[in-house]
């Protein structure tokens, strides 16, 4: 019995520990929100969802920037979304493992590297180029683009490859025993049933491209303005905060906050999505996709088998 | 892009092992250009920046706002804050690591638990940055310091160390605990004398992880640890310090020195590829030992 307390205790300790991550999260909610919010319903929703930003003379609209962040999220996405599938594809059904255990470190590296050094590979690289091909200044949605594309593979890869591998092994077994080419099986089979695996890994790529901040200060040129091609400049959320708050004071500095709040809820929504689209996956493990194959394909598995299969 | 047979259609233009083939070509090539542009980035760097890298570049203040001079109080700082980060953040996630694996199971509890640590995961830096300014610098009144951009960081860490824990915890056979609590040994014995010790090595690789994207990290220390230039090497938890990122995104910026800029840049990259290297290594090893 004496030994039981201890136990005991150490559990209580241990679980107000682990509570932590969800207190750190509940304070900066509460501080983020405390200073931001206020200035929201002072200037009201319509002022503060307009497209005027003059903060010195007290207006505060952001709809310049989250219009800025939408555009070069977007197109971060279209750049990374295919490049980082494909890569996940190869490092999870078609690398062989000796290739495997060099490509991983490389994508963690990708990570790893700072997203100031990013911004300055756009900075001396990307933007002569853009400049030299395209004219003006380089700075632009476009460069922006391309820096989160890159930015954001770790991230679309990591989570894809955990969603690929989630896949049972007996559905490629199925399909590869019936005739199908590793390739139909990828296409037909392990892909439909990682959809929703997937689909979280692009929403949390999202995630990252709408949060990231000093790359896309250093390559998107930051102008508040509407952007009519990928080669205006752009300024977005994140970018807003960082630029202004080195001297923002008072109502300006709250108006920053509150461009926070926006930023926050945004990523919030997007965390809550990918995570529902994970769960999904797991609920759906027991479905089998393999309705997915036509009878074409079935067509096709006889061929292979009269005809001594593809090898 | 490939062409894959439907019943529509009944002479196909290319066959499956055709399409096999095409589908290989090009994830294959997407994922060549994914380790080309990594190579190319640190090729780059390092090949403007390692000339200018030199023991009086490490080991002097800056000069005439870092055109001239090195880095060191930078990198004191940069040391500083990333070791209180990792100081405050690992006790923290191995001990929710332990609580998650050891002493529960799956409630409402511990969903509510992972759901708040995958939730910090995703938050922006430049939200800790902002979260950091208001709660550390100005309501704590520990100012633009070494203590407030640690801190920071450290809950930035947090979610990193959560997860590789949990997985470095989860590895350890569970024979292991078992034999310590058939012995007679308490729980809290067998982890800590048993669980923990096996685990070391996978708890390592996450502090590692931590480690590197706290050298990494610019808009969320920018605004706790300050990015005011001093050629004052910091000594205490409340002298401000301009940390390596920050001073290098200002000499990007700025236009001040190219030459000084790459080799700050070469210094990044060189503690990065080192940092990821050894975190890779050790967990390569620790992971073959439970296969």
């Amino acid at each position: 019995m004496s030994l039981r307390l201890p136990d005991r205790v150490v559990e209580r300790g241990l679980l107000m520990i682990a509570m932590s991550s969800v207190a750190i999260l509940a304070i900066i909610t509460y501080y983020i929100f405390s200073e931001g919010a206020p200035l929201i319903f002072d200037i009201g929703l319509g002022n503060f969802f307009s497209t005027d930003w003059r903060p010195t003379e007290g207006h505060y609209g952001i709809t310049l920037m989250i219009v800025g962040s939408l555009v070069v999220t977007a197109g971060a996405l279209i750049i990374g979304v295919p490049l980082g599938l494909a890569c996940a594809i190869v490092l999870a059904e078609m690398a062989p493992p000796r290739a495997r255990t060099v490509l991983k470190p490389v994508i963690e590296i990708l990570a790893g590297i700072p997203s100031v050094v990013y911004g300055f590979m756009g900075i001396v690289v990307l933007l002569p180029w853009i400049r030299s091909h395209f004219g003006g200044t380089g700075a632009s949605a476009l460069a922006g683009a391309v820096i989160l594309g890159i930015m954001v593979l770790p991230t679309i890869i990591g989570i894809s490859i955990d969603a690929l591998q989630a896949v049972p092994k007996s559905y490629r077994d199925g399909s590869l025993a019936l005739g199908a080419t590793q390739w139909q099986t990828i296409r037909r089979v392990v892909l439909p049933a990682a959809r929703s695996g997937l689909v979280a890994a692009v929403i949390l790529g999202m995630g990252r491209a709408v949060g990231e901040t000093m790359a896309v200060i250093m390559v998107a040129g930051n102008s508040v303005q509407m952007p009519d091609s990928p080669l205006d400049s752009v300024r977005t959320l994140t970018a807003n905060i960082a630029i202004e708050m080195g001297y923002a004071a008072g109502d300006h500095q709250r108006a920053l906050f509150a461009t926070g709040v926006v930023l926050f809820v945004i990523i919030m929504v997007l965390n809550g999505a990918a995570n529902l689209a994970r769960g999904r996956q797991r609920k759906r493990k027991a479905v089998a996709a393999a309705p997915t194959l036509t009878a074409a394909d079935l067509a096709t598995a006889r061929e292979h088998a009269r005809s001594g299969g593809p090898k | 892009m490939t062409t894959a047979p439907t019943a529509a259609r009944p002479r196909r233009l290319i066959t499956p092992r055709q399409a096999q083939l095409c589908a290989r070509i090009i994830l294959w090539s997407a994922m060549a250009v994914t380790v080309a542009v990594l190579v190319f980035i640190i090729l780059f760097i390092l090949r403007r920046g390692l000339e200018h890298v030199s023991w009086s570049f490490l080991s002097e203040p800056p000069r005439s706002s870092g055109r001239s001079g090195g880095v060191l109080p930078m990198i004191v700082g940069t040391v500083g804050v990333v070791l209180l980060g990792v100081l405050v953040a690992t006790p923290l996630g191995v001990g929710t690591a332990i609580y998650l694996t050891e002493y529960t199971r799956e409630t409402w509890i511990t969903k509510v638990i992972r759901f708040g640590a995958e939730c910090l995961a995703g938050v922006p830096s430049i939200i800790f940055g902002l979260f950091g300014f208001v709660f550390f610098v100005i309501e704590l009144g520990f100012g633009w310091s070494i203590l407030a951009g640690g801190l920071t960081l450290a809950f930035m860490i947090l979610p990193t160390i959560i997860r590789t824990s949990e997985e470095a915890i989860k590895a350890v056979p569970f024979a292991y605990r078992e034999t310590s609590l058939t012995l007679g040994a308490t729980k809290w014995e067998t982890v800590r004398k048993v669980v923990l010790p096996s685990a070391l090595p996978g708890i390592l690789t996450g502090v590692i992880l931590g480690i590197g994207r706290s050298i990494s990290e610019t808009a969320a220390v920018i605004f706790t640890a300050g990015s005011s230039l001093s050629q004052v090497i910091p000594t205490s938890l409340f002298d401000g310090t301009r940390t390596l990122s920050v001073h290098f995104y200002t000499l990007a910026t700025e236009g001040i020195s190219a030459d000084k800029a790459y080799a700050t840049a070469t210094v990044l990259v060189l503690a990065i590829l080192v940092i990821n290297t050894a975190a890779y290594a050790i967990m390569n090893r620790f992971m073959r030992r439970y296969r």
